[in-house]
């Protein structure tokens, strides 16, 4: 009820950000209802809430400018390997067009399609686990955490295979400049869904030791969110990096 | 409303609290808010805003003495005080240490203090993330000076532009420094900018609408958004410029085709959002003096407003006109050209209000509003010089001349820093309980424009004659000794300005101990809700969370209209205002962990430098930090509960705070 009085006493929409805005009164309806946000904020969301939208404000200009740079360096790449003379070569140019076994490039697209639908699928099993825990049915919320964090594992563990497989084929990361474009904007998503899955294995372990229920869904929330936004900058990557024309 | 609550206080003003130790590892919960030692776990927004404060005029005498030495060297032709490579040395560290360890967390003090009392909160959103913030700024400085002592600071400029940062060109960990220190003050201003954000979106004060906040609320809250997008993206460029030099990525390796101008372009993405979240906390600051000082509402508070935020996008599509001799190309020097000169409307807009808030005011000129008006005009010019920089073909010709640095001079100093010190003359009696005596103010003020304006001033003549920047000497046939001489004898003045400052603060302290004057709340007659609590501002900042119908509500307190529609007097402040003595009010518990958190980041840089072993002490501490907090409740359950404007569903609160702690501590 803090909540809807402050709300009547803001006259204005509170927030000039249209989104924020429309979850507005569907947080508000959450309040009463279902009692997860404790603290009258004068939004209506909730403190913890806002702090990870902003955070995924932020990484995006993170992502942004990575992809940026990959995307310059691709371009720069792709002329540096070609201008390079025979004697020259020695391997420097290894990348998204040479290189690779069959005399095409690096990049193993169907071995990555797959892991990038492991890691799409992942987004539904977390889903799948906020649903199961705002209805208090714990069991299967432990399994759709449990399993969201097994498929963000399969994904790192795809993502290490493929590292190595490139390592072996003779790109290693200070090999030439799309070695070092390529690692870095991988590897930089490859750290964000571990911390992820770290975030995962603590709400588990939280609800496990009897700090997380029903009544805190919106901490799974949060952690949803930040999962979320993890698979949606991977569909970026894998459409920018192994999809579009080489 | 206040006081529903009988159990037993958790932080008293000025007391000891008396709560069960609950160990907790090796560390107990720290018990006490008094004493030295407290300043170490506080979580109190205002403690940590006066130690931000502290740090940052530390750090101004640093960097100050930094300027003196170049000015030394570069009073005569041929100097021969500083070699060569110190004086790259000194420059750079110069310019690092006035924008990152200066200027920014002075604008952190004054957010970190202001924000929640202008919004009426208790503290802000996340506490310990906000201590966190602190000391990771204050690891990163001192990690960053310590390069002075390990084989040389970082001497590519503040700007560091590559390849001269590559191993090749600085062979010494100089640049390492400057990599990684520059990231973990950046962690803590990114921490800091989404913390304040929450707080000023989520924490207002009943009544309270977007439109209602003090236009200093409004900067910091823009200020805050251009932090939380401007520092990811010098993030990945100190990662670049890191892997570059330890790992041995090509990203700046010219010989592998690797782009140069990818640094600028990434820099100066942030780099000019910076010169906004250096110049807003300022405007803000002033916007408040001025209409105290006139008694006079701000003219056009939405137009205010507006134009910050206008600032606020506009600055995100100016970058490259830092880079117009660096081949971006003519369509390009054509758009940034374009959109340099139309930033200068909203500021215009800034600058006609403050006139138009003064213009037939009852004008005080008491130090802040000195201050304030020599904020005005030396902004004014710093403006007027910046937009000949949006004239290409004229800026080409200034590029990297002694013309750039009196700019950037004129709208740093010349605005930024003279409007914080409009700030710290204005809230000193807020914060401290006594005003600064204005004898010393004035002669503080006077010493500082003068010297400002001989300092400055002449650099203009310099640059137009030719005079190139970051040269360690130049030759007497030059001609430039004349202008320099004045220049270097105008930096002497500005020392004794800034002596001006610390004999003030040193005098007016002593007098106020020897025989204590009542500030009361409202010394200065404001306007906004920080002067409806008593001075120096109670721990617990409200007795009551005030309601809010005005802007400016706390002024339509004092003052209303009579039947001829004038002004009369409604209320004295000492009357009306809350006199800080509610003793139940619930308060967020000081915690070690943020220190022992953000102690783990210089060790990890120290690894990255020199040997990965040092990971393994890094790691144990960053480990013993981050479990330690994630473990902590952040309020101590075993302390009373009942925030003042809660019934009895009080342990469901604690238990969502320690929550927002959680939650905090995985992504902090």
């Amino acid at each position: 009820m803090q909540t809807l009085r402050l709300m009547l006493l803001t006259k204005e929409p509170p927030l000039a950000d249209s989104k924020l805005s429309e979850a507005t009164p569907a947080e508000a309806t959450e309040t009463v209802t279902e009692h997860t946000v404790e603290h009258g904020t004068t939004t209506g969301i909730s403190n913890n809430k806002l702090l990870m939208w902003a955070f995924l404000g932020s990484e995006c200009l993170l992502f942004g400018a990575l992809i940026s740079t990959y995307l310059l360096y691709k371009e720069r790449f792709n002329d540096f390997a070609a201008n390079l003379a025979p004697f020259e070569q020695d391997g420097r140019n290894i990348g998204p067009r040479f290189g690779g076994e069959d005399g095409e490039g690096v990049f193993d697209i169907p071995f990555t399609s797959i892991s990038s639908f492991i890691l799409l699928g992942s987004s539904l099993t977390m889903v799948l686990a906020l649903s199961a825990i705002r209805r208090s049915e714990y069991r299967s919320f432990r399994i759709w955490t449990l399993t969201t964090a097994a498929l963000g594992s399969v994904f790192i563990a795809g993502q290490i295979y493929e590292f190595t497989e490139f390592v072996e084929k003779g790109l290693g990361y200070s090999t030439n400049i799309f070695g070092s474009a390529f690692f870095t904007l991988t590897g930089f998503h490859g750290v964000h869904v571990s911390i992820g899955i770290v975030m995962l294995l603590a709400t588990y372990i939280m609800h496990k030791q009897g700090r997380l229920n029903s009544d805190k869904a919106e901490t799974v929330e949060i952690v949803g969110l930040y999962w979320h936004f993890v698979d949606v900058v991977w569909i970026l990557i894998f459409t920018i990096v192994y999809l579009f024309p080489q | 409303m206040a006081i529903t609550e009988d159990r037993p206080l958790a932080l008293e003003a000025g007391a000891v609290t008396k709560v069960a130790a609950r160990p907790l590892g090796a560390l107990t919960r720290p018990q006490s808010d008094v004493g030295w030692a407290s300043w170490f776990t506080t979580v109190d927004h205002k403690k940590i805003g006066i130690m931000y404060g502290v740090g940052s005029l530390f750090f101004f005498l640093f960097g100050g003495v930094e300027a003196l030495m170049i000015r030394i060297q570069l009073a005569a032709p041929d100097g021969q005080f500083l070699s060569e490579s110190l004086y790259n040395q000194v420059f750079t560290m110069h310019g690092v240490t006035m924008v990152f360890l200066v200027i920014m967390p002075m604008a952190a003090a004054f957010a970190n203090y202001l924000l929640p009392l202008q919004v009426g909160a208790r503290d802000v959103a996340f506490p310990r993330l906000n201590a966190f913030s602190f000391w990771c700024w204050l690891a990163g400085a001192i990690f960053l000076n310590t390069s002075w002592f390990l084989g040389g600071a970082p001497a590519g400029g503040w700007f560091a532009y590559a390849p001269n940062t590559s191993v090749t060109f600085a062979p010494g960990s100089g640049m390492d420094f400057y990599a990684i220190g520059l990231q973990i003050v950046g962690i803590a201003s990114l921490v800091s900018a989404i913390n304040l954000i929450v707080t000023v979106l989520n924490m207002r004060a009943p009544g309270m609408s977007l439109l209602k906040m003090p236009v200093l609320t409004w900067m910091l809250l823009v200020t805050q958004f251009l932090l939380l997008f401007a520092v990811p993206v010098i993030t990945i460029a100190l990662f670049l410029l890191t892997f570059d030099r330890s790992f041995g990525a090509n990203f700046f390796n010219v010989e592998q085709g690797g782009s140069p101008l990818l640094w600028q372009h990434l820099f100066w993405i942030f780099g000019h959002p910076e010169v906004y979240i250096l110049i807003l906390p300022a405007f803000g600051i002033i916007s408040e003096v001025i209409p105290t000082f006139s008694r006079k509402p701000i003219f056009g508070y939405p137009f205010m407003v507006g134009s910050g935020i206008a600032i606020g996008f506009m600055g995100w599509g100016v970058w490259a006109h830092h880079m117009f001799v660096s081949g971006v190309g003519e369509i390009s020097v054509a758009a940034f050209s374009l959109s340099t000169m139309f930033i200068a409307v909203p500021t215009g807009v800034k600058i006609l209000n403050w006139l138009a808030t003064m213009w037939g005011g009852r004008l005080r000129f008491n130090t802040p509003m000195l201050f304030a008006c020599g904020v005005i005009a030396m902004f004014t010019i710093g403006g007027l010089s910046g937009v000949t920089h949006a004239v290409a073909p004229s800026d080409t010709q200034q590029t990297d001349t002694y013309y750039i640095v009196a700019h950037f001079h004129y709208v740093i100093f010349g605005g930024s820093l003279l409007g914080m010190f409009s700030g710290f003359y204005f809230w000193w009696p807020k914060v401290f309980g006594y005003k600064l005596s204005e004898k010393w103010g004035k002669i503080n003020f006077w010493l500082m424009l003068i010297g400002f304006n001989m300092t400055f001033g002449p650099m203009h003549v310099l640059g137009l004659q030719g005079m190139a920047r970051r040269h360690q000497s130049y030759a007497k046939e030059d001609g430039f000794g004349f202008w320099n001489g004045i220049v270097s004898a105008g930096a002497f003045v500005i020392a004794f300005g800034t002596l001006a400052f610390l004999i003030n603060i040193w005098l007016s302290a002593r007098s106020a101990k020897r025989n204590p004057v009542e500030v009361g709340p409202d010394p200065w007659d404001a306007r906004s809700l920080e002067w409806s609590t008593a001075s120096p501002t109670p721990v617990h900042n409200f007795d009551v969370e005030p309601t809010v119908e005005f802007q400016d509500d706390w002024w339509h307190r004092k003052w209303g209209e009579n039947e001829e529609g004038k002004i009369v007097r409604k209320a004295y402040p000492a009357d009306i205002a809350q006199d800080g003595s509610a003793t139940d009010v619930h308060l967020p518990s000081p915690s070690y962990w943020p220190l022992v958190l953000s102690l783990s980041l210089p060790v990890i840089g120290y690894s990255v430098i020199y040997t990965f072993w040092l990971m393994i002490p890094a790691g144990a501490l960053f480990l013993a930090g981050f479990l330690g907090w994630a473990l902590e409740p952040a309020d101590d359950p075993e302390a009373a509960h009942g925030h003042a404007d809660h019934g009895h569903d009080d342990d469901h609160d604690a238990d969502a705070s320690a929550d927002a702690a959680d939650e905090g501590a995985s992504v902090g």
